[in-house]
């Protein structure tokens, strides 16, 4: 037998952050704890499927035993004249083999059951999980490697479970019986059969030391796979226009690779356990073979029981091979699982809050007041920093936030919105920290539009109530209309129930902008937060939902981010930052007659108007 | 004929409507499987192929391997009539060697089956998938549209892998066990006829209910990968669409659609295990029955003295050995059927229409014509009959070395006409001329490199900021980066990234604001100096003084090419030489910026919102 993981791995270089060596950190015994905390629940369904399984084992393994029955005792007394034994053969038979029948069924019903429950589990709490961490998490871990973790990664665990977990009880059941079976027909029998079971132990712990590595290479590098194909299927268009297609078969081709290499070392190692296994059971047959035929020979052994400790012996190690294909399916799910339970690890960056505080209930309009108070805010990865500042925003007031990108503006929306916890200071909706908010509450109170208007498969109507689940379908159209997306939406071939994945390509970029708009009106939120949210509509549309906003506005407290200074117009108040700073604070007529930043991107936007 | 049509059924993907419509229970009626397993699984075929001759040795070896373990209980039958009767114990250890030799050919040819397959059938697996990788990059944009890319994600990893085991187990041992069992009963019948019939009357009913199962288990499995692929789409827009879940607070609704679809899935996987539990029972349980039979039919007839006793256990050792092969058909028929679902759904994706190749293969013509638009119609292949076309007679020509800027209302097809540039989707009638020849006589591959493009929406790659750059050139080094990135204004930026320009950006780098990345895709656009540029509203995200310093930059790039510019507001329109008016699929007028504010009202409400009213 070659070895060929000698072989030099050709593994790219691994970088030392775990989130692009797809290897997040979780407590030592985190996955053996996941695995149990997934079972726990169905322990008793785990000790009857065992229970049962102990049954059909016990139906299955008394075949020999009968064999036995019949040629020592059955046959001399039918000689005799006496049917009694071969009857009773042949009711033992009928019983067992009935019994095997229906206790298999049950078992695989019963094993079924404990499975599709322990992933549905598992499936819920990646994904549950995934939904609580923050937008920055996201942005690091990307969506295909979340994918491969619920998909392939819980596919592995469903293999043990499904076939393994039969294995394994399977496998020791049979051990533990027919040793004990070979040991009451004869102890030297029986003695070999335990002795040789040393080797098979050292040789699983080998196994098990050596799969464990290839499988965690495997699990990584299927999900380098799955993040480069999902990265290209959403990116097609530029892919295609920019002929990208030789390069990624390139480039998806190293990673294809690297996946067949692990793939092609698990099954050596798989290789390489059967051989030795068979290797130690085969040399253990022989030898109690040798033991059991000496002892007839010499006239110290009945020849049924040598018949039946032959057949069990054969037996005893026929499940060698499912035994590897458990530890196979169990190193694959080890290796998943500790990538999942490294997922389940990571705090949320924005967690829920276990004392939770109520918004105080408001006279007069919607609008409720921001206060950030001393707040500083710098991403962990680096990059944009808001040094610490305070500004109240009064209840019903319109604030337009400009500047240049990279400015921060998008930093404070989204500190306001609480995708992000600051740093320093807090942040405070009508004087409640948004820490202290439930999630209900905070999105009643803060809704934010940002200029990437994503549509989810489902219909439009459906993707603009969003905003508010229970929404009837006339107030979906109200919302619509407010925005001037109606027009455009009963156009569509199914008007509101017109399958955006169907045409989802076909919904221009400033159609779905005037959707998520939509979706954020009928939210109807005390706060609402506009992050470029008009980039992609033309002049009318546009105008369209400023005059919307008039009347949309009225009472709320608005947060309007905005390159475009039209939409700047219909504000109170209007902020100018720079490198994080708020530089100016003003109405935006007295800033306009000023000298400063304001008037000359006020003047600059005019300019840009002269038609 | 591709069964799975995700635009023909929409209820499939659409997770909000299993939340808020009452949860009914998804029914993808899946037709019934009308191919045979085996036809279906015959497909894989051309990839088999290559490494046919080591899967061929593996399956001899694992018949051979398989025979010795049947010649085993001979050997022994020979041991317990012979040296043990006679108590001779010279032939006790003898008999004791040949098992041990045996037994040592039986392990290292096990051992060997594996390691020849090992790495082929890792092979054939990653071969399938770079097969499907490449195939779906060349699928017309049409499929992109209408399948999820967590459909065929799917499609690329769990079905592959299904595929692998069906070639690393049932394939083999199918044969194998076959060849077992039939070698098996030979040697039953030899030894004793009369028993060796009594084992074979429960081929019949199994052979009944296994082909019953089949079709059964077919039904469900097909459904099960279908709602894997939902699940897998349903976690990848969930984290795409990150920002609006927790911007209203929508994560209990998520996680409960999530929970409805995983809910169903396990319906599903629970269905099959009723079947497969039903077929296991019978499978175990009869064959165990004929074995009780030969016994007690064996005993009397060792009894009567017409049997030997060695010959009776040789004969049980020998049905014995043959069940574990009859009863790993059950689960074998599971996974071969498994398989072929799922080569069924790779197919489905693998069969899908490249896009059909017109390349005439004529020489350019060397005039400088620009760029034409005779008579280009538009409509969706999947649109309903009844609608009206996108773009209905397009008549354009863009002016050698001119910049032409599109306007048109929100959903005028501005960007669909873009993307016929290009042939990211091809006219339904009437040609584009570049140059003077027509794009659908060209192949893609130079038509689009001599077509540059900046979409709406700027994707990034993962990969570093000037790798992402330079993809829009052939050959361009360092000089021309910098001159692009200039021109997009964004070389400020990128020199104050952590690495510059080898900063990896994309999905799995650092994030950039939405201007940031435009001004790259703007960049990338620029680079190789294209001789026609075409830019799908370019500007949108960029702050005033930024846009005027793009302009600037801009107006040096666009003197020396053909330029196609989507443009929604007058400073963008500034750019350029010429306007065209898109309204109701046509060119409605064409002419400078003061001419049409003039001549057209729905182009000067267009730019200024005033006038015409809705």
């Amino acid at each position: 037998m070659t070895d060929t993981t000698l072989e030099k791995k050709t593994a790219p270089a691994e970088p030392s952050d775990p989130f692009d060596r797809d290897d997040l950190p979780a407590a030592p015994g985190a996955t053996g704890a996941l695995l149990r905390s997934l079972l726990a629940p169905h322990r008793t369904r785990v000790v009857i499927a065992a229970l049962i399984l102990l049954g059909r084992e016990a139906a299955l393994q008394a075949g020999p035993l009968l064999v036995a029955y019949a040629i020592d005792r059955a046959v001399p007394a039918f000689r005799a004249g006496d049917h009694g034994p071969v009857i009773a053969v042949a009711l033992g038979y009928l019983l067992c083999a009935a019994l095997s029948g229906v206790l298999q069924y049950a078992f695989v019903r019963g094993a079924a059951r404990i499975n599709q429950d322990a992933l549905l589990d598992l499936r819920g709490r990646i994904f549950r999980h995934a939904q609580v961490l923050s937008v920055d998490f996201h942005e690091r871990y990307t969506s295909g490697r979340l994918i491969s973790r619920s998909t392939t990664d819980v596919e592995s665990l469903r293999e043990l479970l499904q076939e393994g977990l039969q294995e394994l009880i399977g496998v020791v059941l049979s051990f533990v019986s027919i040793s004990l079976v070979l040991l009451y027909l004869d102890w030297g029998v029986g003695a070999v059969a335990v002795v040789s079971f040393v080797p098979l132990y050292g040789l699983i712990r080998l196994y098990r030391r050596r799969a464990g590595e290839v499988y965690a290479e495997r699990s990584t590098a299927i999900a380098g796979v799955i993040v480069k194909f999902a990265e290209t299927m959403n990116g097609i268009r530029p892919v295609r226009a920019f002929r990208r297609e030789r390069a990624n078969d390139t480039e998806f081709a190293a990673l294809n690779h690297r996946h067949e290499r692990s793939n092609g070392d698990a099954l050596l190692e798989m290789a390489r356990y059967v051989v030795g296994s068979r290797l130690v059971a085969n040399t253990a047959v022989a030898g109690m073979c040798l033991w059991g035929a000496y002892r007839v020979a010499a006239g110290t052994l009945e020849l049924g029981v040598l018949a039946a400790a032959v057949l069990y012996m054969r037996r005893l190690y026929d499940p060698i091979d499912r035994l590897g294909m458990f530890l196979n399916s169990y190193e694959s799910a080890a290796a998943s699982l500790a990538k999942i339970a490294g997922l389940l690890a990571q705090e949320p960056g924005v967690p829920e809050t276990r004392t939770p505080e109520e918004l105080p209930t408001r006279t007069g309009g919607p609008g409720r007041e921001i206060t950030f108070e001393g707040v500083g805010f710098a991403y962990r990865t680096g990059g944009e920093v808001l040094p610490r500042f305070d500004l109240r925003i009064p209840a019903g007031q319109t604030v337009a936030v400009v500047g240049a990108t990279g400015a921060g503006k998008s930093t404070l929306a989204k500190l306001l919105a609480r995708f992000y916890d600051p740093t320093d200071g807090r942040v405070l909706l009508d004087g409640v920290d948004l820490r202290d908010l439930t999630t209900p509450d905070l999105r009643r109170g803060v809704v934010m539009v940002t200029q990437e208007a994503f549509l989810f498969s489902g219909t439009v109507a459906e993707n603009i109530s969003i905003g508010r689940p229970d929404a009837t379908r006339a107030e979906i159209e109200q919302a619509a209309k407010a925005i001037g997306a109606h027009e455009f939406i009963t156009g569509l071939p199914d008007g509101y129930d017109t399958d955006v994945r169907k045409r989802g390509g076909r919904i221009s970029a400033g159609q779905r902008q005037l959707v998520a708009f939509a979706r954020a009106l009928l939210a109807d939120p005390a706060v609402l937060i506009l992050d470029e949210a008009t980039s992609s509509l033309d002049v009318p549309g546009e105008r369209a939902v400023q005059r919307a906003m008039d009347t949309v506005l009225a009472g709320r407290t608005a947060v309007i981010i905005a390159h475009r200074l039209s939409t700047v117009e219909v504000a109170d108040r209007v902020l100018v930052m720079e490198q994080g700073r708020i530089v100016e604070d003003g109405h935006p007529s007295t800033l306009i007659e000023g000298e400063g930043r304001y008037a000359s991107l006020h003047q600059a936007w005019r300019d840009s108007l002269v038609g | 004929m591709p069964r799975y049509d995700p635009a023909g059924k929409p209820d499939e993907t659409c997770q909000w409507r299993t939340v808020w419509s009452d949860l009914m229970p998804e029914n993808p009626d899946t037709p019934p499987s009308d191919r045979s397993t085996v036809r279906v699984l015959l497909r894989l075929w051309p990839y088999v192929r290559p490494v046919r001759a080591r899967l061929f040795t593996a399956a001899v070896i694992a018949i051979v391997a398989s025979c010795l373990s049947l010649v085993i209980p001979l050997v022994l039958k020979w041991l317990v009539d012979g040296p043990v009767a006679n108590g001779d114990p010279g032939g006790v250890w003898l008999g004791a060697l040949y098992l041990l030799l045996l037994g040592i050919t039986e392990a290292v040819l096990f051992g060997f089956r594996r390691w020849l397959v090992a790495r082929p059938l890792a092979a054939v697996e990653a071969r399938m998938r770079a097969d499907l990788y490449g195939r779906l990059q060349r699928l017309p944009i049409a499929f992109h549209d209408r399948w999820p890319s967590g459909q065929l994600l799917s499609r690329g990893t769990t079905d592959l892998m299904l595929v692998r085991m069906f070639l690393a187990f049932p394939l083999t041992f199918l044969l194998v066990n076959g060849v077992t069992i039939l070698a098996g009963y030979v040697l039953l019948l030899a030894q004793d006829w009369s028993l060796g019939l009594v084992l074979l009357t429960p081929v019949i009913p199994l052979v009944i209910v296994s082909n019953l199962f089949e079709r059964r288990y077919g039904v469900v499995a097909r459904t099960s990968q279908d709602q894997v692929g939902d699940l897998t789409t349903l976690v990848e827009e969930s984290v795409l669409g990150i920002r609006i879940v927790k911007g209203f607070g929508r994560h209990r609704s998520q996680a409960k659609a999530f929970h409805a679809l995983a809910g169903h899935l396990r319906g599903t996987e629970l269905a099959k295990a009723r079947l497969l539990a039903a077929i296991w029972a019978v499978i175990t349980a009869v064959p165990e029955l004929a074995i009780g039979t030969a016994l007690v039919l064996g005993t009397v007839q060792v009894a009567d003295g017409n049997l030997s006793a060695g010959t009776l256990v040789a004969f049980l050792s020998t049905a014995l050995a043959l069940r574990w092969p009859v009863e790993s058909i059950g689960f074998m028929l599971a996974m071969s059927k498994d398989a072929a679902t799922a080569t069924e759904r790779y197919f489905e994706a693998m069969d899908a229409e490249e896009e059909p190749d017109t390349a005439t293969g004529t020489t350019a013509h060397d005039t400088s014509e620009g760029v034409r638009f005779e008579g280009v119609t538009f409509r969706y292949p999947d649109a309903p009959e009844e609608a009206p076309p996108v773009l209905d007679g397009v008549d354009l020509h863009i002016r050698p070395g001119e910049t032409l800027a599109l306007v048109g209302g929100t959903g005028s097809g501005k960007t669909t006409l873009t993307a016929l540039v290009p042939r990211l989707h091809e006219a339904t009638t009437g040609r584009i001329l570049l140059d003077g020849e027509d794009i659908a006589l060209m192949e893609r591959e130079k038509l689009r490199s001599l077509v540059s493009m900046a979409f709406e929406e700027p994707t990034l790659f993962s990969a570093s900021v000037g790798e992402n750059v330079l993809m829009g050139a052939e050959r361009a080094g360092d000089p021309e980066l910098r001159r692009a990135l200039g021109v997009a204004q964004a070389d400020g930026f990128v020199d104050r990234l952590p690495e510059g320009t080898a900063t990896q950006v994309g999905e799995q780098g650092l994030s950039l604001s939405g201007g940031q990345r435009q001004r790259l895709a703007l960049a990338r656009a620029v680079v190789g100096r294209p001789r026609f540029l075409v830019l799908d509203d370019p500007l949108s995200a960029l702050d005033v003084h930024t846009e005027a310093r793009v302009e600037a930059a801009l107006r040096e790039v666009l003197r020396e090419t053909t330029a196609l510019v989507v443009a929604h507001r007058p400073s963008t329109v500034m750019l350029a030489d010429r306007v065209a008016l898109l309204s109701q699929g046509r060119i409605a007028a064409v002419g400078t910026h003061q001419e049409l504010l003039r001549s057209s009202a729905e182009y000067a409400w267009l730019m200024t919102g005033e006038g015409k009213n809705r």
